[in-house]
């Protein structure tokens, strides 16, 4: 049914309709309303059979799901940033154990300096810890991924995180279609482990592994992603021929195919490029943009076949690898080696920053004209960051960076200073 | 696509207010999107949030930079924070004051809207008198209906009950309708 709710009660819902056993969940900031509304529902008995698991931590919340996971329980969890950093060496056990856990990432900046807004260097941040990471586009996909992602997950036995852009989606009201329970028990089938811990018929599950199969135990979690590739495809279209609409798959191009530039992003962000992309596209400009779904496993081959043709490539990404550029971008590449044509880097949206309209058709266009660095900052404050380099130079004890820059911005505000700024004031 | 911004202080209702004006828009068929401005919520300190209506699927994810219409919640973020940003010539103005446009000291920037776009109502006022609490956010949307005609009057009470259960419900939305009334008398 047509509803008009927020972005995690649309989640917690759709979530709840899986019919999760066991839902663990540090309820404590950086959270979204999603755990929370799941824990209304376990409470209202809307959501029955299902253990809902307060704990003391993210590493606890999803240690709890590891070990309900290994026992049978379908699990699920919800995190974001230092919260996901937090349990990073459980998300690693998961992915190593080959449970099929579901967990949403409400995606939003690392820290430091101290940042609660959406950007994706907390996802980026665990993308190689071997479970697949799908990025929902918008509040519906959000829902309607976490329905795949149990589907995908089981049927793989590997965890899947769904990246929701936070406070972007999870604090959005738009439309959302909740479906049935009956719909969904229809595409989703109870859970059949693969590996069982259980009493009746003991075995260990955890093994230690030396160097002669610790390389094959890997080989076969990558062959498992490779797997995916064929599987996320598959499930995306029964998922549109059980619900009537797109959701998730491997990517989406848009508008691409005369395109000379085209634009990669993951995420809602998209829904802004594609309005950049029609507008530039009335003033003649050839351009298209991909959505990328999943970016663990990578689309390489999917992804090749529908850039190659292209001038040039524009990633517009969210999230900074310091010392190399953007992450989409060296992805990117890797679908594109042994093209010739240049894959841009457009860092956009840290700590919340808004990736307008304009900037991006700015971009675009200097793309467009060869005047695009391969690595651009959008929208970046060079006067700030000019003194600051200068304020660094000049003296040796120029004090913290960030409170440099805050005091920069708002001269109003009042900062503790270093002894030797306050000396020269 | 018809945007709103609207301004206020935290603990004032001021997301809740474009939630249920994207509630009421959607109840009147229209795609709608409804955010707030992302931040440390804190009582007192200022906040906006947006909502979008079309009559299409909304894709855009920026903040409203060229509203449509300025709903300002709290008057003494007229002078501190540049609420007027972006406004469109021809939009429209809500404040929630009991003075008028000139007691304000705004009359340059109601002057450059066209005639009838710009209401004052003493929404807190109202508020309190209907529901005992200082929370003009759904009066506001009462008078911001009749100021714009922008969704029927009957969406927005039927938003407020939808979010508002009971008595609660009943005093809001009776507040809305004062409101409501009294833009439509200027």
């Amino acid at each position: 049914m047509l509803r008009q709710i927020e972005g995690s009660q649309g989640i917690a819902e759709a979530v709840a309709l899986c019919r999760p056993q066991v839902v663990c969940a540090y309820p404590i900031t950086p959270q979204t309303h999603i755990v929370e509304g799941v824990g209304a529902l376990v409470k209202s008995g809307d959501l029955e059979n299902c253990e809902f698991i307060n704990v003391e931590s993210e590493f606890a919340a999803l240690s709890v799901a590891i070990g309900a996971s290994a026992v049978g329980a379908r699990s699920y969890t919800a995190t974001a940033s230092q919260g996901l950093l937090f349990m990073a060496e459980a998300v690693y056990n998961a992915a190593g154990l080959g449970l099929p856990i579901v967990m949403t990432v409400g995606n939003r900046a690392i820290g430091a300096p101290i940042n609660i807004w959406n950007d994706h260097s907390d996802s980026m941040a665990l993308k190689d810890a071997g479970w697949i990471q799908l990025y929902a586009e918008t509040n519906q996909e959000a829902a309607d991924l976490h329905i795949q992602a149990f589907r995908l997950a089981e049927e793989l036995s590997c965890p899947v995180m769904v990246c929701v852009d936070g406070f972007i989606l999870t604090h959005a009201y738009e439309r959302l279609d909740i479906p049935t329970q009956a719909e969904v028990d229809a595409y989703l089938p109870p859970f059949d482990p693969v590996q069982q811990l259980d009493t009746d018929n003991p075995y260990s599950i955890g093994a230690m592994v030396g160097p002669e199969a610790f390389t094959e135990v890997r080989y076969l979690a990558h062959q498992k992603q490779i797997d995916a590739l064929e599987v996320i495809p598959r499930i995306a279209a029964e998922f549109e021929a059980s619900f009537g609409r797109v959701a998730g798959g491997l990517l989406r191009p848009y508008r691409c195919e005369d395109a000379e530039t085209i634009v990669v992003a993951l995420g809602s962000v998209n829904g802004t490029i594609k309005d950049v992309v029609d507008a530039e596209r009335a003033e003649g400009a050839r351009i298209g943009s991909v959505t990328i779904g999943a970016f663990r496993p990578f689309p390489l081959a999917e992804l090749h076949d529908v850039l190659a043709g292209a001038k040039r490539i524009i990633c517009v990404e969210k999230a900074l690898a310091p010392g190399l550029g953007g992450i989409l971008a060296s992805n990117v590449r890797m679908a594109l080696r042994g093209e010739a044509q240049p894959v841009l880097t457009v860092i956009a949206g840290l700590g919340g920053r808004p990736i307008t309209r304009a900037s991006l058709a700015d971009v675009f266009r200097r793309a467009e004209r060869e005047a695009l660095d391969d690595v651009t900052f959008l929208d970046l404050n060079r006067e700030v960051v000019g003194a600051q380099i200068a304020r660094a130079a000049g003296t040796r004890g120029s004090g913290p960076i960030a409170e440099n820059l805050l005091r920069a911005l708002n001269p109003g505000l009042v900062h503790r200073v270093p002894p030797n700024e306050d000396a020269k004031q | 696509m018809f945007e709103i911004r609207l301004h206020g202080r935290g603990g004032q209702g001021v997301v809740t207010a474009a939630e249920l004006l994207s509630v009421a828009a959607f109840d009147e068929g229209k795609h709608a999107q409804a955010f707030p401005s992302f931040g440390s919520e804190r009582m007192g300190a200022p906040v906006a949030s947006y909502c979008r209506m079309a009559d299409t699927e909304i894709r855009l994810r920026e903040p409203i930079m060229d509203p449509d219409a300025l709903i300002i919640q709290d008057p003494t973020l007229l002078h501190s924070v540049d609420v007027f940003s972006g406004l469109k010539p021809g939009g429209f103005l809500l404040i929630n004051s009991t003075r008028d446009i000139a007691g304000l000291g705004i009359d340059e920037v109601a002057g450059g809207l066209p005639p009838g776009h710009v209401a004052c109502v003493g929404a807190t006022e109202i508020a309190l008198r209907h529901t005992g609490r200082p929370m003009p956010n759904a009066a506001l949307l009462g008078g911001f209906v009749a100021l714009t005609r922008a969704l029927a009057i009957d969406a927005v009470l039927d938003a407020i009950h939808e979010k508002f259960a009971g008595p609660v419900g009943d005093a809001n939305a009776a507040a809305a309708r004062e409101a409501y009334d009294a833009v439509r008398a200027n």
